[in-house]
């Protein structure tokens, strides 16, 4: 059989890309060197990668060739390229955390996610950009530059893990890891069209991914479908000695229950909270029907009241900020990354004070100040305390609500993807992009978001984000699955082939995902 | 609760950030507002209702006392700014006086 055409192959999906591997039909040095080229052709406009590893990724294919071809027995993603967020640390790549107080830093060891994805037979492509040190909600905040939005190269691709997100959606990668703290996995992937999970805390280990707040930080996948979501879930996933909030659990059966997909006599429950007017009305719009269709495919649906949901977003501008003035106090010009104004006569204190202010960017100043106020004596008990106690109302909602429900629904995102420099300086309207993400952040447990169609307004995508408790991850894949099938079946296609200026499959007939024919 | 600019200059030298005037003037009115949203957390967090730290409840996680391991000195050297016998190398810490 002839081999695929590179543009198929940047194209397919990464089970296709590990099944066509498999057979021999295409070697994985043919599919890197395909998303090398694309990367080459498009990431000038996208800006998805802070690093592309064009030798180390070739090197990688060939030993997955040399090892299929000596019979060795292969995983399930052997093969397949992945973007791999900044934020992990990669021995033979640099890791900058989107920062310039880390430009060129070369970590002396590999993240446990990163010996993982190698270990599976993963091919790294490259790092991905970000907002600096993961806070942010655009990848404005990276010191190195915004990514753009493949849907409309003016529009931002979400954030933390913009790049990842974009990377996926523009075909560099069929595959990315992010790393999800507020929102980071899910809101770029919802306004992307991709899927994006966040796992449960302690499921994916934090060993090497450079902290943030570290009772949050939680790596997961990206990718452009839900099957192949899963796969990258289950070959990262699993206890970690090296990281002590690790759970000594087995992986949840996500990627059988991304093939199940099912929900007939799944008890789903709307958050009251995150529906209704004030909200985008073509999120709201996509979202109801999400919700129908999981009701035609019988599913038992019902609202659900979660009444703290709506704080947990001041508690969060607290804990996060909290730990992150702390965890980046390592950021001292002493060890690694960079240093300023050490001229023989300053002090280390001010030698770190000038490194400090050069080396990070507006919104770390911001959050490691508001940190070290909440923080502070006399603030402590009303600022830190009281977000703390918020988090153990947020997880008694979610107790609650799930003695009613196997699983929560909401949108992924109150809005469509808005421009770039929209909200750059203004802090509070940044933060509302992860409104409806932070709850599940804050209680710890697993949830998804999945394409659910096209704001009418903008033809901008939207996320159905799926929660379920801790622990049980697979319930999000199960319902995601079957969204993304009932969907496409409705579509004649995946929502990606409806980005613009991308080259995309031919739709077929059907009713078009903004609800209007075709 | 309102943050003054006198109060932010003084989380900056907690926060180790020589940051400049104009720094101080715009982080002072954002720093304000924000303060002035996350202190809705006041609203609803009563006496009584315990913190939360980890969704799963972690405890102590200790391992066996082996030898594993570990970076060379070179390459915990690797990344320093200034190094130099093996060690790094700091600028001064204490004042001259």
């Amino acid at each position: 059989m002839a081999a695929a055409e590179p543009t198929q192959l940047t194209h397919m999906s990464a089970a296709q890309i590990a099944g066509t591997i498999a057979t021999g039909e295409v070697s994985a040095v043919e599919v890197t060197q395909a998303h090398l080229d694309r990367i080459a052709t498009v990431d000038q406009d996208v800006h998805a990668f802070l690093h592309v590893a064009g030798l180390g990724a070739l090197a990688a294919a060939e030993d997955v060739d040399r090892r299929r071809a000596a019979g060795e027995p292969l995983g399930p993603l052997a093969g397949v390229p992945l973007a791999l967020k900044d934020v992990m640390t990669t021995a033979d790549m640099p890791t900058t955390c989107g920062s310039k107080i880390l430009e060129r830093w070369r970590p002396p060891y590999d993240a446990t996610v990163t010996r993982r994805l190698r270990d599976a037979g993963v091919v790294i492509l490259g790092k991905t950009n970000m907002d600096e040190f993961a806070m942010g909600s655009s990848t404005e905040n990276s010191a190195y530059g915004p990514s753009h939005n493949p849907w409309n190269l003016s529009l931002v691709p979400g954030g933390s893990s913009g790049g990842s997100s974009a990377a996926v959606a523009a075909f560099e990668a069929p595959l990315a890891i992010g790393t999800d703290t507020g929102g980071s996995i899910r809101q770029p992937a919802a306004v992307c069209g991709i899927v994006g999970m966040k796992p449960t805390y302690g499921g994916s280990s934090r060993y090497g991914l450079v902290a943030f707040a570290s009772s949050l930080d939680t790596p997961g996948p990206l990718a452009r479908t839900v099957l192949d979501a899963a796969l990258l879930h289950e070959a990262i996933s699993g206890h970690d000695p090296c990281d002590s909030t690790s759970v000594d659990a087995p992986v949840p059966p996500v990627v059988a229950a991304a093939r199940q997909a099912d929900v007939s006599g799944l008890r789903i429950g709307v958050v009251a909270e995150f529906s209704g007017d004030g909200y985008q009305s073509g999120v709201q719009a996509r979202f109801t029907e999400a919700v129908e269709l999981l009701e035609s495919l019988g599913a038992k649906v019902v609202e659900v009241s979660c009444p703290h949901f709506t704080y947990a977003l001041p508690a969060y501008y607290l804990i996060a900020p909290s730990e992150c003035s702390s965890n980046l106090a390592r950021f001292d010009g002493m060890r690694y990354g960079l240093r300023v104004g050490d001229d023989e006569t300053r002090s280390a204190d001010e030698v770190m004070s000038l490194t400090r202010a050069a080396g990070f960017g507006p919104e770390v100043k911001r959050r490691i100040m508001l940190g070290t106020y909440a923080l502070s004596s006399g603030y402590y008990d009303a600022y830190y305390g009281k977000a703390q106690q918020v988090r153990t109302l947020i997880s008694r909602d979610f107790d609650a609500a799930f003695e009613q429900v196997d699983v929560l629904v909401s949108p992924t995102t109150p809005t469509t993807a808005f421009p770039i420099g929209e909200r750059v300086d203004d802090p509070m309207a940044m933060y509302l992009a992860d409104l409806f993400t932070i709850p599940s952040d804050l209680a710890g447990n697993a949830a998804i978001s999945v394409p659910c169609g096209l704001a009418p307004e903008n033809g901008l995508p939207v996320g159905l984000q799926v929660m379920a408790p801790a622990l049980a991850d697979d319930r999000t894949y199960r319902v995601a699955a079957a969204v993304e099938a009932a969907f496409e079946q409705r579509w004649g296609g995946p929502l990606l082939a409806h980005a613009k200026g991308l080259p995309a499959p031919e739709a077929r007939a059907g009713m078009g995902p903004d609800g209007g024919s075709r | 609760m309102s943050i003054t600019r006198d109060e932010v200059a003084h989380l900056a030298r907690l926060s180790r950030l020589a940051l400049t005037d104009a720094e101080l003037d715009h982080f002072a009115g954002q720093l304000d507002q924000i303060i002035g949203a996350v202190a809705r957390v006041q609203e609803v967090a009563a006496e009584g209702i315990p913190p939360m730290t980890h969704a799963v409840p972690v405890v102590n996680i200790f391992r066996d006392d082996v030898e594993e391991p570990c970076l060379t000195p070179e390459q915990a050297l690797a990344g320093a700014p200034a190094a130099e016998q093996g060690r790094f190398r700091v600028p001064r810490i204490l004042a001259e006086d």
